[in-house]
């Protein structure tokens, strides 16, 4: 069955509390999950005190900070700090997103941050993307096609059908969609996710592929992409105001119609 | 413990080859729901009465008889695919799992085929 209560080991505890110091005027406080698997110790929140007048506004330039200046043991990934790498993707706030592009600011209370749901952790805010990176690898994310390249130049694509691809390429594998999907919650393990299903489906819609059919079969299974029900966590929540649920969507109506 | 690649683990024994199937008929039987639904409200509004002599003759009419067994069939098939769905979900146990999609299965067969009959009954004259 389900699990809806974590196992004993998993269960967050409180932890240490490490105030400013010298009476900062602009203070915020964030919460932050930590877990190290290898010392045997449940998961905990430990809080820190941050002058947001010597801080970065973003919450990664907090988590930075820290990790600088009051906590090194402080585990994170981050890489390009603008919202296009998609490595410092985290729960921060009840949601789903990117730390390098949410203003502290713009979020009342404590700072409340935790790694990615129902994922495995590796250590603090960092989760294991194994799975999930093997899903994307499964849709075959590159250009098949039977046709020869011109021998002289490029595959030519029109605008318009260039177009179709702008928005499911411009996708960075954060995983925050598929880890906001409670079906990919339940069945991880034999769907997709919407992530894999957006870069399968960019290619489905790209002019110049010709597996549209293997693609398709290959996607048919009540697992890999039925298990989506139109919930539409991914689209919600995508930093990149993507459409997922969309491009699902759309791959769904595209198995009906060769049927028909 | 397995050293199998996760990229085997995604590809496990390949894909089903359907899926498509069960997810047009969740929704053809849906539409066609809302129209038997409809019928059945309006139907049952204009009726003077609900004593027992006049659902027997409601019953009895050659249409209505028709549309009520097509909507029992239609649910029963809507509801069996929809429970199926939920099973798959949050069942994962391989016994309970076999155990629950054939319970679904039977349950519903065994709930249409009596709905069916009792319509039957009814319409053909007969007293339940």
């Amino acid at each position: 069955m389900a699990e809806f209560r974590l196992p004993p080991n998993s269960r967050i505890r409180k932890g240490r509390h490490f105030p400013v110091k010298n009476g900062a005027g602009n203070v915020r406080r964030f919460v932050v999950y930590r877990y190290s698997p290898g010392s045997g110790d449940n998961p905990c929140m430990d809080t820190y005190e941050v002058d947001m007048d010597n801080c970065g506004p973003m919450v990664l330039d907090a988590l930075i900070k820290i990790k600088n200046e009051v906590d090194p043991t402080l585990t994170f990934r981050r890489s390009c700090r603008e919202g296009i790498c998609g490595s410092c993707a985290m729960n921060i706030d009840g949601r789903n997103t990117l730390a390098c592009t949410v203003p502290a600011d713009g979020i009342s209370g404590d700072v409340k941050v935790y790694p990615l749901p129902h994922m495995g952790v590796v250590k603090d805010l960092v989760p294991d993307l194994t799975n999930f990176y093997a899903q994307y690898a499964s849709v075959k994310p590159w250009l098949q096609s039977r046709t020869p390249p011109p021998p002289d130049q490029e595959r030519l694509q029109s605008k318009e059908d260039q177009e179709l691809i702008d928005e499911p390429a411009a996708c960075i594998l954060c995983a925050c969609c598929s880890t906001a999907c409670p079906s990919y919650w339940w069945n991880s393990d034999r769907y997709l996710g919407p992530a894999a299903l957006l870069a399968a489906y960019r290619w489905l819609v790209d002019s110049r592929d010709e597996a549209t059919g293997e693609r398709l079969d290959d996607l048919d299974d009540p697992f890999r992409l039925y298990r989506c029900h139109t919930i539409m966590n991914c689209t919600n929540t995508c930093p990149k105001n993507l459409n997922p649920a969309k491009a699902i969507a759309e791959t769904k109506k595209m198995l009906a119609e060769r049927r028909h | 413990m397995s050293l199998r690649s996760p990229l085997s683990r995604v590809l496990g024994s390949g894909s089903a080859k359907e899926g498509t199937d069960h997810w047009w008929m969740q929704r053809v039987t849906a539409v066609a729901l809302l129209i038997l639904g409809a019928w059945f409200l309006i139907s049952l509004a204009g009726l003077e009465s609900y004593s027992r002599g006049d659902l027997y003759r409601w019953i009895g009419a050659p249409m209505n008889a028709v549309m009520l067994l097509l909507a029992s069939i239609t649910l029963a098939w809507h509801s069996l695919l929809g429970v199926q769905v939920i099973v798959e979900d949050y069942i994962h146990g391989p016994a309970l799992k076999i155990f629950a999609l054939l319970s679904n299965k039977f349950v519903h067969v065994f709930l249409c085929v009596a709905a069916v009959l009792a319509v039957l009954k009814v319409a053909l004259g007969g007293s339940l």
